[in-house]
């Protein structure tokens, strides 16, 4: 027996036939198969995701834009309908105000007229009253004259007199 | 006071962790300690799979590397190992199959064929019996070679006579010390074990995964979908689309996920101290040659006009410069992935390297068994560094994987890459 036995032999830097041999197979049919099984349904399942997903967001952008176009349009429906409101309110009150200055000219007027009716109302009254009272007053001046004449009759100079009197009333009157 | 007791209890824990394997590498010792013993009476061959203390003595660089070497069989917990396929070629005999379990850890031969140290080697002598032989034994006698390098060389005892063991072949032209010898090891190795696991795990766990995308079609992820969608979405945009390009990087994701995911995986069952991990599978330089030239026939063979053009005959630039260029481009197709094997096997087996070495302070510090009070001043000191390397070895091991896939995706955006100057040029006219 010799002493040291074992010699240090960095045998993995020899490369082994059969060790080539079998990596390679290995190697080979492990790329083989997890290329058709795994890695390449892998990499078309996650592409269709990241499809799927920048559509999704794509999606979403397009329905948020429309809601956004939507919302400008209610706005400015809005915008139109208190516009309207506020024409057609403004409109209203304009309408009022020459009703009631219509109105009120109209009731001026209307007054106005009644004043004048009854105003001429009570002057052909009085026109009337007078005519009345003339009439009366004649009536009664007649009487008179007829009781006086009756009287006066009897006494010329009386009765000339008389008629002086009357006739100088007549003229007061 | 927080402080203190985060720090008593990583105190607590470094010595709990290293006072278990104090424990568990004492039995193995003792085990291979009474397999000297009887190897030294010339009846038993030693235990297989941990060399390193024969004689006695604890040899550290031995331990570290007989552990991070491929093994014909998985050493499971105390002298329990997992038998493993062993498919064996030899020109002159032809292929010889069967359990690692028929060679009993190296003590019986079958065909020529014994179990060394965990690796599987042959007798070529003819004189050798055929069919199952006993071994009395494995020794090593040290050779000089005529660089002046020291090297083992092994003999298998059988009936009082030593026959030379030849190591498996090698494909390294003898540039790293292999070569080949009189046969060819196709088994199923402890790496390829793992290499096969991790293969499974992995197509186990994306088949779930694609499982979940199918039911949630439509519908948010959930469980263990949207926890590797993380993975799968992070390789995709930082790794595949700014390497590769928009046009390209879906025919190239499938390739860059499995070589992530499968460095990653070998990676990690290469940090678990147990088994079924602790194999050095990306750190073993066949492995990660083996990725890397898979790297280069992807990269070359998807090489478009303008890659070669730009290889060959770099446009815009002086012809003189293009004499010079184009060698050093064509040198650099090949430095590309020699690159990524290097990184890989070196940062992998450096991590395992270090984490066995620190282990291996408890023996060191023990004085191979006599002082116990060195052997607990190794097990806190190497237990708690090892603690930290552990966290560190498995950001490498993360990091590794990712670099590994990262470098691989830019040499391909580099080959599919279409230059605009070239297109401008084409509207202008």
């Amino acid at each position: 027996m010799t002493e040291v036995l074992f010699l240090a032999d960095f045998s993995v830097i020899k490369p082994d036939p059969g060790l080539i041999f079998w990596t390679a197979l290995i190697f080979l049919l492990v790329w083989l198969i997890l290329g058709r099984m795994a890695f390449r349904p892998i990499q078309n399942a996650l592409k269709q995701r990241e499809q799927d997903i920048q559509n999704a967001l794509d999606e979403a952008r397009k329905a948020r834009q429309e809601m956004a176009n939507l919302k400008a349009e209610n706005e400015e429906l809005l915008k139109q309908a208190q516009e309207e409101r506020a024409k057609i309110l403004k409109e209203a009150k304009e309408a009022k105000d020459t009703i009631i200055s219509e109105a009120k000219e109209k009731a001026k007027e209307e007054a106005h007229k009644i004043v004048e009716n009854a105003k001429a109302e009570i002057e052909n009254q009085r026109m009337a009253a007078v005519v009345d009272l003339k009439n009366q007053i004649g009536l009664l001046s007649i009487e008179v004259a007829e009781k006086v004449l009756r009287r006066q009759l009897e006494d010329k100079a009386g009765q000339e007199q008389f008629v002086k009197s009357l006739v100088d009333e007549i003229k007061l009157s | 006071m927080k402080v203190e007791f985060k720090k008593l209890s990583i105190l607590v824990f470094a010595l709990a962790f290293s006072w278990g394997m104090l424990l568990a590498q004492g039995h193995g010792q003792a085990q291979e300690e009474h397999g000297v013993e009887t190897e030294q009476q010339g009846e038993h061959g030693g235990e297989a799979g941990h060399g390193g203390h024969e004689d006695g003595k604890y040899d550290p660089v031995g331990t570290v590397m007989g552990h991070i070497a491929d093994a014909n069989e998985f050493h499971v917990w105390k002298g329990v190992h997992l038998p493993l396929p062993v498919i064996l070629y030899a020109p002159e005999h032809g292929w010889t199959t069967g359990l690692s379990s028929m060679f009993q850890h190296g003590h019986v031969a079958v065909d020529g064929y014994v179990l060394n140290h965990g690796r599987v080697n042959r007798v070529a002598d003819p004189a050798f019996p055929k069919g199952e032989a006993h071994i009395d034994g494995v020794v090593a006698h040290k050779v000089e070679e005529a660089d002046g390098k020291e090297k083992d060389v092994y003999y298998a005892v059988h009936e009082g006579q030593e026959y030379l063991l030849d190591p498996p072949s090698t494909v390294d032209g003898g540039f790293l010390g292999g070569r080949i010898t009189s046969f060819y090891d196709f088994s199923i190795t402890k790496n390829v074990f793992t290499m096969l696991l991790a293969g499974l795990l992995l197509i186990l766990l994306f088949s779930a995964v694609a499982r979940g995308y199918r039911k949630n079609i439509h519908k948010a992820p959930s469980g263990i979908q949207s926890f590797m969608e993380v993975f799968f979405v992070f390789i995709r945009d930082e790794v595949t689309k700014p390497m590769i390009g928009e046009k390209h990087y879906e025919r190239f994701q499938p390739f860059i996920m499995t070589l992530f995911f499968f460095i990653l995986f070998c990676n990690l069952m290469g940090l678990i101290p147990f088994f079924p991990g602790s194999a050095n599978v990306t750190g073993n330089l066949a492995v990660t040659m083996t990725l890397a030239v898979i790297t280069f026939l992807v990269v070359n063979f998807n090489g478009k006009r303008d890659y070669w053009e730009h290889v060959f005959w770099m446009p815009g630039i002086p012809a003189w410069v293009k004499i010079i260029l184009t060698p050093v481009e064509i040198l650099s197709l090949f430095i590309k992935p020699f690159s990524l094997m290097i990184r890989l096997f070196a940062n992998i087996s450096a991590g395992h390297i270090i984490i066995l070495s620190l282990i291996g302070l408890v023996f060191l510090f023990g004085n191979n068994g006599q002082s116990v009070g060195g052997a607990a001043g190794g097990a806190v000191i190497g237990g708690l560094f090892t603690a930290f390397m552990n966290l560190i070895e498995l950001l490498v091991a993360f990091l590794q994987a990712f670099i590994f896939a990262i470098l691989t995706a830019s040499y391909i955006g580099a080959a599919v890459e279409e230059h605009h100057h070239d297109e401008a040029h084409g509207e202008a006219h």
